[in-house]
């Protein structure tokens, strides 16, 4: 391979890409080395064990992740805003839209939700961190590289251009050979092992860390939905692991599966992807129900409506995430039977989600609504998230879809229920529990210019496109021509992108801004909210919890404000010494191994493949070796450090 | 939030003064299309209701118990919930559910077969293969092969048989009905039919790679007689097609308009060989690693 | 964690921290995962079935023989590694030592008449490139084979700790894991020899 077949050459777009990664790494460098920080970055960040710091790191890579994404969109918006624009060929255009997708989906929206899940579950069943601290950085790890593997593909080697569902056999060797698309395999592959070991992960924590007396339906919202979550994830992920694995072979190792010649099977692509892939969006939702559950109960000052219904629809929701797959693909010419029976499944999911919605608006009933950022973007999500949601009813019904597939009313749909939904309840979780972590707030008035921009923006971006599905405008197409009646709805449609970018750049500037002039709080439970992870001070100590809480019902901080209980008495209360995990160095190296093996096979460099791998092993093995035994955090050190937290509180 | 309610009235408001003339899909010119429409609108009927409730509940929600001056210190009591309302609105959405159901699962079953408005009439049956990035259009039974254009006659069923060279493409011809993919080595079938004469847009639906843009054809809906007249005069001008030539327009790319006066069947049916394009291109010395890295 | 160090004395030896108790649970969700990842090997397998493009059929090559072989092999060792663990439970570290080295000779016996029966089929003209069917069946019995041949260096891992430190809370519980690991991989070859022998044969 010659050196311009490696670095993707002949783009002014990726030079200037090229160009401004290596200036930002330079400058990265050039900070850490002359603050001398690279100690620290090492011994509290890369080694970290605790759920909170990977948290944030999560968060961190999700909203770079949304930059990137957020680029590859406006790009999109930029080639399609006049018809026969000759911004980008096809060729970059299909790369673009397939990067957008996988990243939005795997690199963003997964990993936010995630981040928040570390912070907020052990917090919130008052635990002092999940059930495998270890384990939990290898899973950060894991999406870090499988992330930075998939996004050097458009620097070295040339994207994937085969859409994010990667359909074979367009997919495939014969019509896509090269690396483009093994980024695609290898990036979600190394990224799928941090994630399954998340949902395993969070599921034996929340299963068996909680604080006692919290019984199974005395857990916050929130702490339910990851939950069932995680269970959707460990039945789920592996199969998207085989699938990903089966194409694997047959592009780098001539195997058969989904090839157009000795017998492979392009349909089974589909439904091994989908099989994963329907799951996988409620993997992205869920969690989002539960930020929202507990935004909105805790800003209108009450108890959420219908508990028990909310658990339960939930439940109901990730079963039938498993059996609605084929309605991604009821053109593929099944029988009749088999298209009525999805179409029905499909549309009976709309029943728990509509119970879900109408709770929501019932926590708000005799409430008293406090309207600040957080709350706004769970608002917004009710209305938003409805119209997307009945869209959803009439993609599902069969005979209608196959007018709708393919076209933009299916991607007005997603993009409705996928930004309303899931980013709007990572905005809203942000900003909720920025607090708990940073010791400050983020600030209102950039907040609320960002939500209303953003908001309003994505409005005036998607509902458009509803139309230019009846119009007739196809998704994936890199342009299109005067008088096909597409023009006036898609240049509307550009202004609300720009206006979602601008309401995103508010957002970042605005944690710049708040980290410098936001003041400091003097209270760990700054809204007034309900569960446990506002009963420790802000930021938490990394123990979590001096004392572990006795819960006796739902909600049960609010219970302890009432009752004027403090939540940690150091005079009268008696404490013990706290057990912790030591930090470990093995997960950034076993990863950065992974990445490696990645990285080879990616080049079909099997050497490289293989190498990386003894890498995995033998980290691995170091593991198996180590005694991690951990430390005890001792009674005075506990003592000096919550006086210390809880002296600005009083 | 008081801004939804605008945005959804004008944008409607837009939609009807155009008239649905510019959205194929809400305006088509044949039975398959409209029995589609039809459910469609039906369904919009039924989510614009839903759409009304939660947004009458949501305003009034928001709007009686947002903190405002003279209500901040009313300390909320704490609700269970309700098993009454609650069964309301599961019960609801059953009802509204099973009222889509059944339409839906009526007009899937309807679409399977020939319209019922011409069902005594002959299906006239017409291979559309896909490749990248063109259409064939092959009339077995008028030995005539038309490529990126296709003439129909009004007012009779036409069996589309689908299939594709190698990427899965999707034949949609939206005025006249929904779409339904085309696979390399299976045979997938579709009905449509044109009420009236005239031009239609038919394109691939389904992202094929590099040209999929531009993987359009027209649809020519004739009176029957007019069509006839265009069958003969194309058996008997149009050039036969050589198996030479058909290879030479299996390698991706476009291609012109072109007629024949035979068809690909003799040589090929791709829904039974799936493996006959990647052959193709091996013997004419396609290199698709050489075309990529471009 | 930081969970409390409360020793159990009640309980077996493997399940007496609270370390030990979460890890074993977490491993069982872990084979659950495992029994997704196989179903979905064994779904692609039967969906493939019968695409021969113009390779040879599995009638033609299985032989009844050594997979009978393999069979025994591998349930033999499913029962010495319960041994092993009925050993451990006993307080015996030679006794488990013993049998978890068994466990390895009949592990590795497995992999030879496995490897063995692959290069049969090779020189018959079944690779994994020959057809979709043989893609998915070396990739089902060699995803297979690459668990047992991970739980055999895995394996070897923990004998060498169990020979440095003797039966304690962390080595018993790991032994234990990949006990049930190897009981797993039991299961899923009863599934491959009906699955797949059986009906591969009968086709």
């Amino acid at each position: 391979m010659k050196l311009d077949e490696f670095f993707v050459t002949g783009d002014p777009l990726i030079y200037g890409a090229d160009v401004s990664i290596i200036l930002s790494m330079i400058g990265v460098v050039f900070v850490l080395t002359k603050y001398k920080k690279w100690g620290w970055l090492w011994k509290e960040w890369l080694t970290t064990v605790d759920h909170k710091k990977l948290g944030i790191m999560y968060i961190l890579s999700a909203v770079l992740m949304l930059f990137r994404g957020g680029v590859d969109a406006l790009l999109m918006r930029a080639q399609l805003t006049m018809p026969e624009t000759e911004f980008l060929d096809s060729t970059h255009y299909n790369e673009i839209f397939t990067t957008h997708g996988t990243i939005m989906i795997i690199f963003m929206a997964m990993p936010f939700l995630i981040g928040l899940m570390n912070v907020v579950v052990p917090l919130q069943i008052g635990a002092r961190d999940v059930a495998y601290p270890f384990l939990n950085a290898v899973s950060f790890w894991t999406f870090f590289m499988g992330a930075m593997l998939f996004n050097i593909s458009f620097v070295i080697g040339g994207s994937p251009g085969a859409g994010w569902t990667s359909y074979v056999p367009l997919a495939g060797n014969e019509l896509s050979p090269g690396p483009g698309q093994n980024y695609y395999l290898l990036g979600l592959q190394v990224a799928g092992i941090g994630t399954l070991l998340t949902g395993i992960n969070f599921l034996v924590t929340i299963l068996k860390m909680r604080a006692p007396g919290m019984t199974l339906m005395r857990m916050p919202m929130f702490t339910w939905s990851s939950a069932i979550t995680c269970i959707i994830i460990i039945f789920a992920f592996p199969v998207l692991t085989v699938a990903l694995a089966l194409m694997t072979l047959d592009r780098i190792f001539g195997t058969h599966f989904f090839t157009m010649v000795d017998g492979g099977m392009p349909m089974l692509w589909a439904n091994l992807f989908w099989l994963w892939g329907h799951p996988e969006v409620y993997i992205v939702i869920l969690p989002a129900f539960g930020i929202f559950s507990e935004v909105i109960s805790t800003f209108s000052r009450k108890n959420l409506f219908g508990y028990k219904a909310m658990v339960y629809s939930m439940v109901i929701i990730a079963a039938l995430s498993f059996v609605v797959w084929v309605h991604h693909f009821f053109t593929m010419g099944a029988d009749a039977s088999v298209n009525s029976f999805f179409s029905v499944t499909t549309m009976a999911i709309s029943i728990p989600t509509g119970v879900k919605v109408f709770n929501w608006l019932f926590t708000m009933y005799k409430g008293r609504i406090k309207i600040n950022t957080a709350m706004l973007w769970s608002l917004a999500f009710i209305p938003n998230f409805v119209i997307g949601g009945v869209t959803g009813v009439m993609l599902a019904m069969a005979a209608a879809d196959y007018q709708y597939h393919n076209t933009y009313f299916l991607v007005a749909h997603f993009h409705y229920v996928l930004i309303s939904g899931t980013v709007f309840a990572c905005f809203s979780g942000l900003y909720y529990w920025y607090p708990k972590l940073f010791n400050h707030k983020l600030n209102e008035t950039l907040g609320k210019w960002s939500f209303w921009l953003f908001m309003i923006g994505f409005n005036v971006c998607f509902f458009p496109m509803y139309f230019l599905g009846f119009a007739g405008m196809p998704r994936r197409v890199h342009t299109y021509a005067e008088g096909s009646g597409w023009f006036e709805l898609n240049a509307v449609a550009s202004v609300g992108g720009v206006m979602m970018g601008i309401g995103f750049v508010i957002l970042v500037y605005n944690i710049y801004y708040s980290i410098r002039y936001e003041p400091r709080l003097t209270t760990g439970d700054p809204w007034d909210a309900r569960n446990l992870e506002w009963a420790t001070p802000s930021p938490v100590p990394y123990y979590n919890f001096a004392k572990i809480p006795e819960v006796r019902g739902l909600d049960e901080f609010w219970r302890m404000k009432k009752e004027g209980k403090k939540d940690l008495d150091l005079k009268k209360d008696k404490l013990e010494p706290i057990h912790m995990p030591d930090y470990s160095g093995v997960p950034v190296i076993m990863s950065t191994f992974l990445f490696i093996s990645g990285f080879g096979l990616v080049f079909e460099w099997i050497w490289m493949g293989v190498a990386g791998a003894i890498g995995v092993v033998i980290t691995m093995i170091m593991r198996s070796f180590d005694p991690d035994e951990g430390y005890h955090v001792e009674v005075e050190e506990i003592k000096e450090i919550e006086e210390h937290v809880r002296r600005e509180e009083a | 939030m008081r801004i939804f309610k605008p945005l959804v009235l004008g944008s409607f408001l837009l939609v009807f003064l155009s008239g649905c003339s510019a959205l194929p899909v809400l305006d088509p010119k044949g039975p398959v299309g409209e029995a589609q429409k039809d459910l469609i609108f039906w369904s919009i009927a039924l989510m614009l209701f839903i759409v009304a409730v939660v947004f009458a509940l949501f305003t009034f929600m928001v709007v009686r118990y947002r903190e405002r001056p003279g209500y901040e210190t009313h300390e909320p009591e704490e609700m269970e919930g309700n098993i009454w309302l609650e069964l309301l609105w599961t019960g609801v959405p059953v009802i509204i559910v099973v009222l889509l159901a059944v339409p839906t699962v009526n007009t899937i079953y309807q679409l399977e077969e020939p319209p019922s408005s011409t069902k005594e009439k002959e299906p006239l049956v017409i291979h559309a293969t896909s490749a990248d990035w063109k259409w064939f259009f092959s009339y077995p039974e008028q030995d005539i092969e038309t490529v990126n254009y296709l003439h129909i006659p009004e007012d009779r069923p036409i069996l589309f048989k689908l299939t594709s060279a190698d990427s899965m493409a999707a034949l949609w011809i939206p005025r006249l009905g929904g779409q339904e993919y085309n696979m390399n080595g299976m045979r997938t079938e579709l009905f449509l039919q044109a009420d009236e004469p005239g031009v239609y847009n038919g394109r691939n639906a389904n992202f094929t790679g590099e040209g999929f843009t531009e993987q359009r054809f027209k649809v020519y809906a004739q009176k029957p007689e007019e069509f006839q007249k265009w069958v003969d005069k194309t058996q008997e001008k149009a050039p036969k097609l050589t198996k030479d030539k058909y290879d030479h327009m299996l390698l991706p790319g476009h291609v012109e308009r072109q007629t024949f006066s035979s068809t690909h069947l003799q040589y090929v049916d791709h829904a039974k060989n799936a493996e006959y394009t990647v052959n193709v291109r091996e013997r004419l010395g396609y290199d698709p690693e050489e075309e990529s890295s471009h | 964690m930081g969970h409390t160090e409360t020793i159990d004395p009640n309980k077996p030896l493997e399940y007496q921290t609270e370390k030990s108790r979460l890890n074993i649970l977490g491993f069982w969700i872990f084979l659950g995962a495992e029994v997704a990842l196989f179903a979905t090997l064994f779904a692609t397998y039967f969906v493939l079935t019968g695409r021969l493009a113009d390779g040879p059929g599995p009638g033609e090559l299985f032989e009844i023989k050594g997979v009978l072989i393999e069979t025994f092999i591998l349930l033999t060792s499913s029962f010495t590694c319960g041994i092993a663990i009925h050993e451990m439970r006993r307080g015996s570290k030679k006794g488990l030592m013993i049998w978890f080295g068994l466990t390895l000779l009949l592990g590795l016996g497995f992999l030879y008449f496995e490897i063995e029966e692959f290069i049969h089929y090779v020189h018959e003209g079944a690779t994994i490139q020959t057809s979709a069917y043989w893609s998915s069946f070396f990739t089902l019995l060699g995803t297979h084979g690459a668990h047992v041949s991970l739980g055999i260096g895995w394996m070897i891992m923990i004998l060498i700790q169990v020979a440095r430190h003797g039966l304690n809370t962390t080595t018993t519980r790991k032994a234990f894991i990949i006990s049930l690991y190897w009981h797993f991989l039991d299961v899923v070859w009863i599934f491959i020899f009906t699955g797949v022998y059986l009906m591969g044969m009968v086709m």
